[in-house]
């Protein structure tokens, strides 16, 4: 039978504000354990929690740039749970009056487009940082754990989707979007690898054209959008195969843990809790009620997003869709393009062409992002510039490349130090060309004799013979004059 | 009966409260006469008075997105029945 697959997300993004949700404690990463707590966020008692302002205001802008419907009077509540991250033993989150709801995201898959809804946007505080000591650092093996409360009460927006995505490409392109988008609007720095932005993926299987959903697992562990799109392709397969092979009962309703390094999910085993969380308004929170103006006020603050810049981008620059596309996928590419063009003053396709060809290859083998290379705009800008003048051809570009990122060196610099300068010298090109046609007496006769392919033969010896920096366009035309002597 | 012992078993249960059988039962009449009084109120026609989450007419109370003084780890620890690396330990979870 024919299967599709029902994917939904659940992103949770950290706010980039000051101080955490409810208290004057910073949120910098990264601190040395539990210098960032406070009365308040250890949940002590007497303490009393005040809402941030600027979390709410974050969780707004980006409710409204994903088309959300914005509710005007919205609440806190407690979900009570017992779990050892978590100080107070419940969570301040919110429960039937989020902040936003009905809001979407719109895909480019490039053959086709598709719709994936937001059913809600809501805030909340993020919890404490548990290190397993033992059993190789996980929960299941460990002895005991410790627990740094840095995080705890640091102001968390969770969005939830509609189980409208039907592919792990999708799920990956709704997650990208979603993260260029809240880039754009600087709430918070979307870092899966820092874990600013944590993914869980809920997937289940039924037979294609079915209205029903089947028995879904919820994914953990997916630490990159690579590790998001993998997980589900596998774990689609792995219910594919149950339901194929006669074993519907391998597929339960529970969490299951992506391991990267072998590819596969498994059951992770937690400790059973019914999940009957409870729900009540926290009686120390009262209400926000919002007017229409605030609402407005925010939405006209809204920077340009991540689809009017990918329009922008084809109308100013005459981008291709797919290259605008390309380009708009993270806010840090799409400044890094703007950058050049604006220091290049050339062709901005050329200046796409690179990010999307060298630069994009080197990203991705590396695993990293453009702002977190040492390459910065200038050096594209002023390699782009050497290879219009004619100081090094489109060869060498290639070649000075990798070194640009690893060293941060400027392109004229690694010329220099490598002597890696164009001949465009006409009397050195004429010498080393009389020594090619000397050295390949044959090759001349068959180009004379009408074979044309011998031509490029003749200019690879030529190119071969300056080490790949003799100018090609000099080359073709002394060598065609030459061979008409 | 309002509420039944098996009720007050789980909800001691979510509450990690080790009830044993006799207090079980006395809590169980007890939540009983509680939750009886408070159904008197299903009596009255609400039908047009919104849920009321808070009892003070107050909303919009937030703060400023400051940061300010935090407890020292060691302040912060000093309660905490075991300690390691300036951080709280805890038996082992699962």
């Amino acid at each position: 039978m024919e299967y599709e697959s029902v994917i939904g997300l659940e992103i949770h993004v950290e706010l980039a504000t000051k101080s955490k949700m409810f208290c004057k404690c910073s949120t910098v990463f990264g601190e040395a354990p539990n210098t960032q707590t406070c009365p308040v966020c250890l949940g002590l008692p007497g303490s009393l929690p005040v809402a941030n302002e600027k979390a709410v205001e974050y969780v707004i802008k980006s409710g409204l740039a994903l088309g959300c419907d914005i509710n005007l009077y919205s609440l806190f509540h407690r979900k009570n749970y017992f779990y050892p991250d978590m100080p107070k033993d419940y969570q301040i989150s919110q429960y039937d009056q989020p902040l936003c709801i009905n809001g979407l995201i719109d895909l480019d898959m490039g053959d086709y487009q598709t719709r994936i809804g937001i059913t809600r946007i809501h805030l909340e505080e993020d919890t404490g940082k548990l290190i397993h000591v033992g059993g190789a650092g996980r929960i299941a093996g460990a002895e005991y754990s410790l627990v740094d409360f840095n995080r705890a009460g640091v102001p968390l927006m969770e969005i939830v989707s509609e189980p409208d995505i039907r592919t792990p490409e999708e799920a990956k392109a709704y997650a990208q979007k979603l993260r260029a988008i809240l880039q754009s609007l600087g709430v918070s720095d979307v870092s899966m690898e820092k874990g600013s932005m944590r993914v869980d993926a809920n997937v289940s299987i039924r037979p294609k054209g079915s209205a029903e959903f089947g028995t879904k697992a919820e994914l953990k562990n997916l630490n990159s959008f690579r590790s998001l799109q993998r997980a589900l392709a596998y774990e689609i397969e792995r219910q594919t195969k149950a339901l194929n092979e006669g074993r519907p009962e391998d597929i339960v309703q529970e969490t299951r843990h992506w391991d990267e390094a072998k590819g596969i999910t498994s059951t992770l085993r937690t400790k059973e809790y019914a999940h009957d969380y409870r729900y009540f308004p926290d009686p120390d929170l009262v209400p926000m009620e919002f007017t229409s103006d605030y609402v407005e006020y925010l939405r006209a603050q809204l920077p340009e997003l991540p689809d009017e810049r990918k329009q922008r981008f084809m109308r100013e620059y005459g981008l291709p869709v797919h290259e605008a596309n390309l380009l708009t996928e993270s806010k840090a590419m799409g400044d890094f393009f703007e950058e050049t063009v604006k220091l290049y003053k050339g062709d901005p396709k050329a200046v796409a062409n690179w990010m999307l060809g060298d630069m994009s290859y080197y990203l991705n083998t590396e695993g990293l992002e453009i702002d977190e290379t040492a390459v910065t705009p200038k050096h594209l800008a002023e390699l782009l510039k050497l290879m219009d003048k004619g100081v090094i051809s489109g060869k060498i570009a290639k070649e000075i490349f990798p070194e640009m990122f690893e060293t941060g060196k400027l392109p004229q610099v690694i010329v220099e130090e490598k002597g890696m300068t164009q001949i465009s010298n006409e009397e050195e090109i004429a010498k080393i060309i009389d020594l090619v046609l000397e050295e390949n007496a044959s090759t001349v006769e068959e180009y004379r004799a009408g074979k044309d392919k011998a031509f490029g033969f003749l200019v690879g010896q030529a190119m071969r013979l300056t080490k790949g920096r003799g100018n090609p366009q000099l080359i073709n035309r002394l060598l065609r004059e030459k061979l008409q002597e | 009966m309002a509420i039944s012992e098996k009720e007050v078993k789980h909800v001691a249960w979510l509450a990690r409260l080790d009830l044993t059988d006799a207090e079980t039962q006395k809590f169980t009449q007890q939540l009983d006469v509680i939750l009886e009084h408070a159904g008197k109120i299903s009596e009255l026609d609400v039908k047009d008075i919104p849920p009321t989450s808070h009892a003070i007419p107050l909303k919009n109370v937030l703060r400023e997105d400051k940061v300010g003084e935090c407890l020292t780890p060691e302040a912060a620890l000093s309660n905490a029945p075991k300690g390691e690396d300036q951080a709280f330990m805890v038996p082992r979870i699962v």
